[in-house]
């Protein structure tokens, strides 16, 4: 007996929005499966991780700033991936957009005003995007494929921080510790209300929001959507695969690097080595699970980043271990990956023919 | 069992096959007797592909039944039709084009052969009917033809009982056609019976002793193609009549519209043609025809002209006077020039967007879809929804996806695309490829109707027949070059003929021409 996958001629819609929900469901179980097997209290491993920043309404607030960057970056990711740029390096680009901002923001640390925030914030932009354009200049000058480049790219930018850190952006008043001085008070995001919810969060949901109009309603987002799924017909249309090269890794790049600076400006308040904490990887699994549709990515985001406040739950409470939410994390995509292909494809158990007349 | 079931080579019995939403064969029955060349025609759609897939085992039927020899058969998969006796050359060839003749054969095979005793084996078949073939041959260096008789071979190889050939001759030049005649009927006289799929329907006439005629999934009847004309064969396929070009003859031509001189452009790929030093020119209501064999520069010459490909030099190609050879396929459009590439799947359209969003692709700017930079969807919606009722394309509305269509209503759609804009000048190429009698009629008038008011127009096609029918004058391409221009009704088929076959003639003749 031979295991055959057939094409299905049209994938099922309601199917394609199911798939995320199964995913997310297989992974709770498996999961839960596997940390049993290891000895831990699998399943109230999960409950705490997905469950508990849930229900408790104090962790709403996490939630959100979690899923902030997580949003923005996805955002930026998804518009490339429909137009089949595969942008890997995010988080290189995440790190330099906070770099630049951070940039100014010790350019002016004795200055005060209103315009010095949204003067970081640009600087965090114009970094993701340059950043980004060094794995376009290869793509279309070079034909060098942009996976590999971009994702090269981020241990660089790792390592220019860690120098800056170490070298000529330390705190000379920070006894020495490798980090910035601290942002001074027009330099942070303001808080919403009584919260510590930062600017950048409303901020993110917006950024969602207007790629949907772009995605949706504009030449932008058509351009990008008929490259990636006929580029044929994109030359017949008169559209430039170069140029949407362009467009899709600068405008990823600088969403990334918007999300750098405002994390920067927001929860951490200064640049320390310890910045780099994969959201900008993470933002892959957030935009397939997302569908790579705006609106799907903001519900995403809030999925990835519960498993970020509940695998601190879990540590705490029944001693996870931290690699514990990397695997979660990655159990999803993996589940999500492969419940994709039996939308695409359906299972088909064929017999080995026999021979002659039947 | 009747005795005279038993005669039979292949007998259907009320075969039916539905697919989610269609049912793509009613009960259909009819059969083949030993030696018989029997024809299956029909429109796109009705069909035809469906029911030969499941003859070669590539499907199964819903209900009914397929005999082979008075018996009987299932036919779970290809494999077991070819074990059976069945063969089949498609449409489209499965070949490598870097490997040699016997490589290609020899992948091919279900029984792993020696290449020593399969080129024996593939020798004798050549000689037996009279096939000339080269078998260390490299396919790149093979014309369409020979490609096909590679297929034919392999089929010829197993022996078959029953051969199924579908629309076997759309690429080949008329001379290939006689030679492939030839070999069809020498196969017959060794009992071997053939089931044609062809819409070329004089072809049927010289060739097949039955015909059977689909029309949306049922037999609606059977015929002696010697003893009916094209025309009738034509009005029974579509169930109604079959309305002739009208265009007024005599007229006279206007200015010159597109002028392309000296166009010469590599084409960077492997196995592309290089165009070189393309020179012509067409006039205000002129149709004007390129002829030529498939792969010898034709895809070439319409991106060229549509803009997916640009020169360095702006005036290769002019509209109106206006250079245009440095300009995008967008830009062009601007200018006047719109087209319509072969393939329409993933070319000429987004097979998974809707039709409404696929009019965005060409006719943004002519019919002022876009301000700002944000598409004006209304728009867009409404100007498919008047290409679908001009052109009388079946689907369920602008909405629905362009994947969803058959192939001769997405051809209707792309095409009434474009002639609803009104260009200046037209560049089609294959506008009729794979679309049904009824549909090709309607593009047709639809082209000499664009032409009348002043529009010029490119036809590039390898149906010699279409062009013949629709054009002013027409060239012949081979390997990326033109040959002189030869105006309808002073030239003959076999002059076109030989001129794709690559034999030119007197080649100084062209500079006296053109």
């Amino acid at each position: 007996m031979l295991l055959k996958l057939e094409k299905r001629s049209q994938p099922s819609t309601p199917m394609l929005c199911l798939t995320p929900v199964i995913a997310v469901g297989v992974t709770m179980i498996v999961g839960g499966m596997i940390f049993t097997s290891m000895g831990y209290g699998g399943f109230s491993a999960v409950w705490s991780i997905f469950a508990t920043p849930v229900i408790d309404i104090d962790k709403w607030q996490d939630l959100g700033i979690k899923a902030a960057p997580l949003i923005l970056i996805a955002t930026g990711l998804s518009i490339g991936f429909r137009a089949n740029v595969w942008n890997i390096g995010a988080e290189g680009q995440y790190v330099i957009g906070a770099l630049a901002g951070t940039g100014v923001a010790l350019a002016t640390w004795h200055m005060e005003g209103f315009w010095i925030l949204p003067l970081m914030c640009l600087a965090g932009v114009l970094g993701g995007m340059l950043y980004a354009a060094i794995p376009a200049f290869l793509k279309t000058r070079l034909n060098v494929n942009e996976v590999l480049s971009s994702l090269m790219l981020t241990y660089a930018a790792i390592q220019l921080l860690y120098y800056l850190m170490r070298g000529p952006w330390k705190d000379p008043e920070g006894f020495n510790f490798p980090q910035s001085r601290l942002f001074n008070d027009s330099q942070i995001l303001p808080e919403i209300g009584n919260t510590f919810i930062h600017l950048g969060v409303p901020l993110a949901f917006l950024v969602a929001i207007i790629a949907w109009f772009l995605m949706s309603r504009t030449m932008f987002g058509f351009e990008i959507r008929v490259v990636g799924a006929a580029p044929d017909a994109a030359q017949h249309s008169g559209f430039n695969r170069k140029r949407t090269v362009w467009m899709a890794l600068l405008g990823a790049g600088g969403l990334a690097g918007f999300a750098g600076i405002l994390e920067a400006a927001g929860p951490f308040g200064q640049m320390v080595p310890q910045f780099p904490t994969g959201y900008g990887f993470t933002a892959i699994i957030v935009a397939f699970l997302g569908r790579l549709h705006p609106i799907g990515i903001i519900l995403a985001g809030i999925i990835l980043a519960i498993s970020y406040v509940g695998g601190e739950i879990a540590q705490t409470t029944i001693g996870l271990p931290n690699a514990a939410t990397g695997v979660f994390q990655a159990m999803m995509l993996f589940f999500l990956l492969a419940t994709d292909i039996l939308v695409k494809y359906r299972l088909r158990f064929s017999h080995q023919p026999r021979s002659g007349a039947a | 069992m009747t005795a005279n079931a038993a005669q039979t080579r292949l007998e259907l019995r009320d075969i039916s096959k539905s697919f989610p939403g269609v049912l793509a064969n009613d009960s259909v029955s009819f059969s083949v007797l030993p030696g018989e060349i029997h024809a299956l025609l029909g429109e796109n759609g009705a069909g035809k592909s469906t029911l030969v897939k499941m003859i070669y085992g590539i499907m199964q039927p819903d209900v009914g039944e397929i005999c082979l020899d008075g018996k009987p058969v299932h036919v779970p998969n290809p494999k077991a039709a070819r074990t059976m006796g069945v063969g089949m050359v498609f449409q489209h060839f499965s070949l490598f084009e870097a490997m040699t003749v016997l490589e290609n054969i020899a992948l091919g095979m279900d029984h792993e052969t020696s290449y020593a005793e399969l080129e024996t084996r593939i020798r004798k078949v050549l000689d037996e009917y009279g096939l000339m073939l080269d078998p260390h041959r490299t396919v790149s260096t093979l014309s369409v033809g020979e490609r096909q008789r590679i297929e034919i071979v392999r089929a010829l190889l197993l022996e078959p009982k029953l051969l199924i050939m579908d629309e076997p001759t759309s690429v080949l030049t008329p001379q290939e056609v006689a030679q492939l005649f030839d070999t069809l009927r020498a196969l017959a006289k060794r009992d071997c019976s053939i089931l044609y799929i062809s819409h070329k329907l004089h072809e049927i006439q010289v060739l097949c002793d039955n015909a059977t005629i689909l029309r949306g999934g049922r037999v609606v009847g059977e015929c002696n193609p010697t003893e009916e004309s094209s025309r009738s064969m034509a009005e029974m396929m579509i169930g109604g009549v079959l309305k002739d070009i009208e265009r007024i003859t005599g007229r006279s031509l206007g200015e010159e519209r597109l002028v392309v001189s000296g166009l010469t452009q590599p084409s960077g790929k492997a196995f592309g043609v290089d165009l070189a030093d393309i020179s012509f020119s067409v006039r205000r209501g002129e149709i004007f025809g390129i002829a030529g064999v498939a792969g010898n520069g034709q895809n070439e010459l319409l991106l060229a002209l549509s803009g997916e490909t640009t020169g360095p030099q702006a005036d290769t190609v002019r509209i109106d006077g206006r250079p245009v050879g440095n300009l995008d396929a967008n830009l062009r459009r601007r200018a006047g020039l719109c087209s319509v590439p072969e393939e329409r799947n993933g070319h000429g359209a987004v097979p998974e967007f809707s039709l409404s969003d696929n009019t965005v692709l060409t006719a943004r700017c002519r019919m002022g879809m876009v301000k700002w930079g944000i598409i004006n969807s209304r728009t867009a919606f409404s100007y498919a929804r008047n290409v679908i009722g001009t052109f009388a394309v079946k689907t369920t509305g602008p909405s629905s996806a362009a994947s969803s269509l058959s192939g001769g209503n997405l051809q209707k759609f792309i095409m009434g695309r474009e002639i609803l804009q009104t260009p200046d000048v037209l560049v089609v190429s294959q506008p009729t490829w794979g679309v049904d009698a009824g549909a090709a009629a309607a593009i047709h008038q639809a082209l000499v109707d664009l032409a009348t008011p002043g529009s010029a127009i490119v036809v590039i096609s390898q149906d010699l027949d279409e062009l013949l029918a629709i054009c002013d004058n027409l060239t012949v391409v081979n390997e990326g070059r033109l040959s002189r221009c030869l105006k309808i009704g002073e030239t003959s088929v076999e002059e076109i003929g030989l001129l794709m076959g690559g034999i030119h003639g007197d080649t100084t003749e062209r500079f006296h021409v053109a």
